[in-house]
């Protein structure tokens, strides 16, 4: 595993050459190059059907890709499965929440964690000493950077399942920053969330890419063009599976195949500004 | 019955020497590393905080206000949820020789300026980003304003203004100074003498814009003892502070009495949290505005609508058993033995599962003030066990000045005058107070000050009378009562906290002065009502359009026909409508304390006012509302007015 400290801010942390999915005929991603550096808040935006989740499935494994090269932290992860590839630090959350419903809130965080967990099943079933101690520990770290984070106090020891939708995406958010990744894919993180929900998911978002202690890189995919242009450092735009662009967000705007692509359709992509 | 003047374990004696500071310092320096004077409940676990802690906290706070040039008689202004910071900061600032002043933690940033202006304040202590924002957005306008000093780290990394200043730095200034003179924190103390002014308090004001009450170290002292004369707490007693610090109810608590018995004060995670926190905690003594207590009945009305077929019959049993032996009680009759039988099998089986669910299993004593509340709250209470009592009080007497005794409880009075205190009323039936808490007067506001003080009596502006026993019972404001149809005086008040029983309505603003008939304008509860309708597979998207189906129309007159029972005809509600919207006190509409505005309302809901008392059958309502962060939405409603037929 390379330490994460060994690439500083600034390098290239996750890149993405010439990525080929298709399913059957159905090309999803044709050629998608990609490279997010470290600290940076990477947007991709695209119409719906684009292949924006496909490329996320790719980075975290849940797909193989046909042809190309997955590189993280300087090494090649094509071959790994998700669970290796969250050992390296990489986590996400998905378009529509995949939480444990009938799990407490807590619960669902705790076991983002699961991964720390050094002790096995006999000692911790024992349950003196050394894990007890790593329990504390990372109910600290749980309770203190996480649940503190996301302001979901009130909601600790509650069924996920009962819980209105906009806090279950932030049950999952927290359950993704439990691992204490390096790169956070965020798959629609504001997709049916109401105004205030939507202020407090990116508020939470620009903190964990911001504040000291977590220092997160953010590959967010997005429809809010609003909250894409105030948030990212650099937008990656996708249509029918190839690139159209990949820069800072004023030159996303102005670029006219981007608003002919996408941004014209005002109606559907709407901000919420 | 508790026997009255039993003196406390630690009586004090106050004298005109005697500051909250010295006394502070007193019981700190006596409880040490031993007690624990506060808890705060952070990252999911209670933390504690010794009286040694406190002490030390509050020592380099002051000092390092000192140090940013704190000077005698300077404000201070505290803004942010109750948590032991705030709190430190108060008693910093009184042991600084400063005068504190609170402000509610919800605000509107033209009440924070109007109050950060008006009492001159030169530091603002806010809790985070919300508070730090809101200051940094008056600053230019309010120039005696020097510093702002926050102290939850949460956002706070891009701020650079030089004149923000954290907590902990501070404090760091504050130990700096000490190690050039050590004594200064102790000269500080000893020089307070208990005449001067303490606390700065601005009166929620249901009718101008709030005035400022002085009130003393002495007044906030004697207040406390005397209150604690008639129902003393220990020092091992837990007391849960949740409810605003610019509450003068919650001073009383924590300020007045808490340092001079020396009870553990809690302080919940996070507002949110509070219900399961005072449950957590179990306090002994409870002291909260009518709504608390409306929210609980609520709650439990409401669970019990969804309890299985056994448990509703169970509570059915006890809550029949409880209300008759309440009933005895209330009228001072012995309780037969069976009945003492069957209140302990209701005990056992209901009451204590559900006190305990409400926080309220080891509570002594359960106060309530600040409003009104309904005599059918108050009943259901007693008919669960718990010792509930009326309070009368208010800012300019530095809290409270009557209270029910125990075992001396009338659910339509306030109950007997504390030690210290004289009550009487004026010819035209307005209550006065005289006592050592009667407040010095208002800031800035001579021509007030002159018709509230006069001769030492203070003119509270309500009405009411002493009944037979000597109770007080406080009617309602003056400017508020009606007069009837029939030309009798009529409390609007009273009307409107029996409408407020029913668990389906959340507000009521009953109209009818002068008027041929009383009429009322609810607001339904949205959560107990959505459910409601979710049971009956009502659809609808909003408040707005929940608010006007013409079966929640039906349902609301249930609840008013339930109301009207038992009352005189010309006090009965013959029409009501439903209000597009809650009443909300960023609206202006309620006070911060949610007591109605009345004048306010009249005039923002004059087409309804008078669409009740016109022909139609529907009001239409074209209006533009403001939400918290300044943008506007337009409303376009009918609102349908409905008569209540017998």
């Amino acid at each position: 595993m390379v330490a994460s400290h060994a690439i500083k801010e600034g390098d290239i942390l996750l890149e993405l050459d010439d990525i080929h999915m298709s399913f059957g005929k159905v090309a999803a991603l044709a050629g998608v190059s990609l490279k997010v550096r470290k600290g940076e808040i990477h947007s991709v935006i695209g119409p719906n059907g684009a292949g924006k989740t496909v490329m996320m499935n790719c980075i975290n494994g849940l797909y193989r890709p046909q042809q190309g090269s997955i590189t993280y932290k300087g090494e090649r992860i094509n071959d790994l499965k998700p669970y290796e590839r969250a050992a390296l630090g990489m986590s996400r959350t998905f378009q529509k929440v995949e939480v444990f419903g009938g799990m407490t809130v807590l619960d669902n965080i705790r076991l983002g964690r699961h991964i720390h967990l050094k002790s096995g099943i006999t000692s911790g079933s024992i349950y003196i000493g050394k894990t007890a101690k790593e329990e504390v520990e990372h109910r600290k770290f749980i309770e203190e950077e996480i649940i503190d984070l996301l302001e979901i106090q009130h909601i600790r020891s509650k069924p996920t399942g009962m819980l209105p939708y906009g806090l279950q995406k932030r049950v999952e958010l927290g359950r993704a920053l439990a691992l204490k990744p390096d790169l956070l894919i965020l798959d629609e993180p504001l997709a049916g969330l109401n105004l205030e929900e939507v202020e407090d998911m990116a508020r939470f978002i620009l903190d964990v890419n911001e504040e000291k202690r977590w220092q997160v890189t953010c590959l967010l995919v997005e429809h809010d063009m609003g909250v894409v242009m105030d948030l990212s450092d650099r937008v990656f735009v996708l249509n029918f599976g190839n690139m159209i662009m990949d820069g800072t967000p004023e030159e996303v705007q102005n670029n006219p195949e981007v608003i002919k692509a996408y941004l014209g359709e005002e109606e559907l992509y709407a901000t919420r500004k | 019955m508790q026997p009255e003047n039993r003196t406390a374990p630690n009586k004090i004696e106050i004298t005109q020497e005697l500051t909250i500071p010295k006394l502070f310092y007193r019981q700190a320096k006596r409880y040490g590393k031993d007690r624990v004077a506060m808890r705060e409940k952070e990252f999911g676990i209670w933390r504690p905080i010794t009286w040694h802690d406190y002490l030390e906290n509050v020592k380099y706070i002051a000092l390092g206000l000192i140090s940013l040039g704190l000077e005698e008689g300077d404000k201070v202004s505290m803004i942010g949820d109750n948590r032991p910071e705030g709190l430190w900061a108060e008693m910093a600032t009184l042991c600084a020789r400063g005068i504190g002043v609170w402000l509610f933690q919800d605000c509107l940033i033209d009440e924070v300026r109007y109050i950060i202006d008006h009492s001159d304040t030169k530091f603002l202590f806010g809790e985070g980003q919300e508070e730090v924002d809101k200051a940094i957005s008056i600053f230019n306008e309010c120039p005696k304003l020097k510093k702002i000093i926050w102290d939850d780290p949460k956002g706070m990394r891009n701020y650079d203004e030089d004149y923000l200043i954290s907590l902990k730095e501070v404090q760091k200034l504050g130990r700096e100074l000490e190690k050039e003179n050590p004594d200064l924190f102790e000269e500080l103390i000893n020089k307070g003498s208990g005449e001067e002014v303490a606390l700065l308090f601005y009166t929620s004001g249901t009718t101008a814009l709030p005035k400022g009450a002085l009130l003393s170290h002495n007044n906030m002292l004697t207040m406390g003892q005397h209150l604690m004369q008639v129902d003393p707490c220990k020092d091992s007693d837990d007391y849960v502070s949740y409810l605003p610090f610019a509450w003068i109810g919650e001073q009383m608590m924590s300020i007045s009495c808490g340092i001079q018995m020396g009870y553990t004060l809690n302080f919940p995670e996070e507002p949110e949290t509070a219900q399961e926190n005072i449950r957590e905690i179990g306090p002994h003594v409870m002291f909260a505005p009518p709504r608390m207590y409306e929210q609980m009945t609520r709650t439990v009305q409401v669970k019990y609508l969804d309890a299985s077929w056994i448990k509703r019959k169970f509570y059915e049993f006890s809550t029949y058993v409880g209300y008759k032996v309440a009933n005895l009680k209330f009228d001072k009759k012995p309780v037969p033995w069976y009945w003492r039988f069957l209140e302990w099998l209701a005990s056992i089986t209901v009451q204590k599962k559900l006190k305990d669910h409400l926080g309220l299993s080891r509570v002594r004593n359960a106060y309530t003030g600040g409003a009104a509340m309904g005599p059918d709250h108050f009943r259901f209470f007693h008919a669960l066990g718990v010792n509930l009592k009326q309070i009368y009080g208010q800012t300019e007497v530095a809290g409270i000045s009557v209270v029910h005794r125990s075992g001396d409880i009338k659910f339509d009075t306030v109950g007997h005058p504390i030690p210290g205190t004289e009550v009487k009323i004026a010819e035209d039936g307005e209550i006065l107070t005289r006592s050592p808490s009667v407040f010095l007067g208002y800031y800035k506001n001579p021509e007030a000050t002159e018709s509230t003080l006069q001769d030492g009596w203070l003119y509270s502006g309500d009405k009411g009378f002493l009944d037979d026993d000597g109770h007080l019972v406080v009617f309602d404001r003056t400017k508020d009562v009606f007069t009837l149809k029939d030309g009798k005086p009529f409390a609007p008040q009273y009307l409107e906290t029996r409408l407020k029983f029913s668990p389906y309505i959340k507000d009521s603003w009953v109209i009818g002065d002068k008027k041929d008939y009383i009429s009322a304008v609810l607001c339904i509860d949205y959560s107990v009502v959505g459910k409601w309708a979710d049971e009956k597979k009502l659809n609808y998207t909003s408040y707005q359009e929940l608010s006007q189906m013409p079966e929640i129309y039906d349902l609301v007159e249930k609840q008013i026909r339930e109301a009207n029972k038992d009352l005189p005809d010309a006090a009965k509600v013959v029409k009501f409508t439903n209000l597009y919207k809650e009443l909300d006190a960023d609206d202006d509409e309620l006070t911060r304390t949610r007591k109605l505005r009345r004048a306010f309302v009249e005039k923002r809901y004059e087409d309804i006012v008078n669409g009740l008392y016109s022909e139609n059958d529907t009001v239409h309502v074209d209006t533009t509302i403001k939400y918290e962060d300044g943008r506007e939405a337009h409303i376009k409603t009918d609102m349908q007015i409905r008569t209540v037929k017998d």
